[in-house]
């Protein structure tokens, strides 16, 4: 009964949180612009820095790698894009609810549209790297499979998988503040772990490091057809698998603690 | 929207803060109390919980005019949280009908370096409102809050008067069934004062219920005609004046 009414309580601030359609988006822009106000070319600052981290980058790995660097820039550029929004959504989220700590204690908003706010900016930030994967693909024109089309639907996919994340981590977040400092070590360590650098297939025996990784296969929906490549079903599937498990995780942990949410923050 | 009847109704009312140190709020401890059971596990028995609101009721209906006292820690800011709807009570319920308009903090969510202009937007937006209901306001807000071209201009620019100005002219633009003020508001120099005063008492005289918190008893008595006096998170009393 308490439980039903928690779920039902917890369902419809994400759906409330959702049709504040005009709300987060405008929250998130407002937080991008905030960070770059000016300065000239404002969030492109960060298109432009991450593009030459990563031409010194590519040369550098792909020398020590003895990599053909037609082959290993895209991967690396491409993936490199992907894994920053993979990381911002997870790191980000971990402050959701922290980060709104005003609005949180003093305004009935659906504490959905903090996280859906979080989510919206890293999307914007990932729109600005876009420009990178554009000058990459111009370049190194690799020949797009049918699996092109996709490629929205993988990053909405990713955005999606976004929402539970920064409700759960933004909740446990928020009660243990820890957790955003492990999470954050965790996330830079499954950098290293995650083919972003190389290639999965390269480890031999040791390869399960990269089929085991969830990051991985996230990662490969999206980059897998820029590159010209199948996405193995298996990445497909995993990402369902984690998508439908993280989202009932996320839910019991919201109906349950959603609203001691405002007296944690 | 506006309902027929705005309503009140708060039955047996606790609201707790648990106080979480660098000791119990870390996940080391939650991880070892877990793990070595019985020593640690005291300090959740002993868990550190301040109680704002304790087993609090009243009925409010249409046409009071709330005065909310009590002396520094009474609960009466925990209580306007309530009614707003951000704190969910522990325990207890409270039903709230009709349209609630908060002064509680009337710049919250306004970004410093953004245009006074797109902070009537950001200001709207928290309030709960759509941009396509803010637009028409907007001018009323500009030409009130008297900052003439300085609308355009960053926040940062601005006198904290003039940012108060106009954080008063948004949260004062529309009308509502349900006020919360958390002392009356006033800004501005002399001559806006008067004009501020004057918007604020017909925001409060449109209003069906107006609940105000304050330590001033002759702004109550003179606004109010029914005082809620807490005390330590008590309901002390609840009378016409």
């Amino acid at each position: 009964m308490a439980l039903s009414k928690n779920l039902s309580k917890a369902l419809k601030d994400l759906s409330d949180g959702v049709a504040g359609i005009h709300v987060w988006p405008m929250l998130a822009w407002q937080e991008v612009r905030q960070r770059y106000r000016r300065s000239v070319l404002g969030p492109f600052w960060l298109t432009i820095s991450t593009g030459v981290l990563l031409g010194a980058m590519g040369p550098l790995y792909g020398r020590l790698f003895n990599q053909d660097l037609a082959a290993y820039f895209p991967h690396l550029a491409i993936g490199f894009v992907i894994w920053m929004l993979i990381a911002g959504l997870i790191n980000e989220g971990c402050n959701a609810f922290i980060a709104a700590e005003g609005l949180i204690k003093q305004t009935p908003m659906p504490l959905s549209i903090h996280v859906l706010q979080v989510v919206c900016r890293n999307l914007i930030i990932f729109a600005h790297h876009l420009v990178i994967v554009a000058v990459v693909l111009l370049v190194f024109t690799p020949e797009f499979g049918r699996g092109i089309v996709l490629v929205p639907v993988a990053v909405l996919v990713l955005a999606a998988n976004g929402v539970w994340v920064g409700l759960l981590a933004g909740l446990l977040c928020a009660r243990f503040r820890d957790v955003p400092l492990i999470v954050q070590s965790v996330v830079q360590v499954s950098f290293f772990l995650t083919p972003v650098l190389w290639k999965a297939g390269s480890l031999g025996r040791f390869d399960w490091v990269a089929t085991w990784n969830p990051f991985y296969h996230f990662l490969e929906i999206v980059r897998a057809p820029l590159m010209g490549q199948p996405v193995p079903w298996q990445s497909w599937g995993a990402v369902f698998a984690m998508t439908a498990v993280g989202y009932v995780l996320a839910l019991a942990f919201f109906a349950r603690y959603r609203a001691r949410i405002a007296y944690w923050v | 929207m506006s309902v027929s009847s705005a309503h009140i109704l708060a039955r047996d009312v606790h609201v707790e803060f648990p106080i979480y140190g660098g000791r119990s709020r870390s996940f080391k401890n939650v991880v070892l109390r877990a793990a070595t059971g019985g020593l640690i596990a005291e300090d959740a028995a002993h868990r550190v919980v301040v109680k704002a609101l304790n087993g609090v009721s009243f009925e409010i209906s249409e046409g009071d005019r709330v005065g909310l006292v009590g002396h520094n820690g009474s609960g009466k800011s925990t209580l306007l949280r309530v009614l707003v709807g951000a704190y969910e009570p522990v325990s207890g319920s409270v039903d709230v009908q009709g349209q609630v308009a908060s002064m509680l903090n009337i710049t919250l969510g306004m970004d410093y370096e953004a245009t006074g202009y797109e902070n009537i937007f950001v200001r709207g937006v928290i309030m709960g409102f759509k941009p396509s209901e803010i637009k028409p306001l907007v001018e009323e807000i500009v030409a009130f809050s008297e900052l003439g071209d300085y609308i355009d201009m960053p926040m940062r620019t601005y006198s904290s008067g003039m940012a108060v100005r106009l954080a008063f002219a948004v949260s004062t633009c529309v009308t509502a069934d349900i006020l919360l003020m958390d002392e009356w508001l006033s800004v501005g120099d002399e001559s806006f004062q008067s004009k501020a005063r004057e918007r604020l008492r017909k925001l409060v005289d449109q209003a069906k219920i107006l609940v105000l918190a304050s330590h001033d008893e002759a702004l109550i008595r003179s606004n109010c005609n029914k005082i809620m006096r807490l005390s330590h998170g008590d309901l002390i009393s609840f009378e016409s004046c």
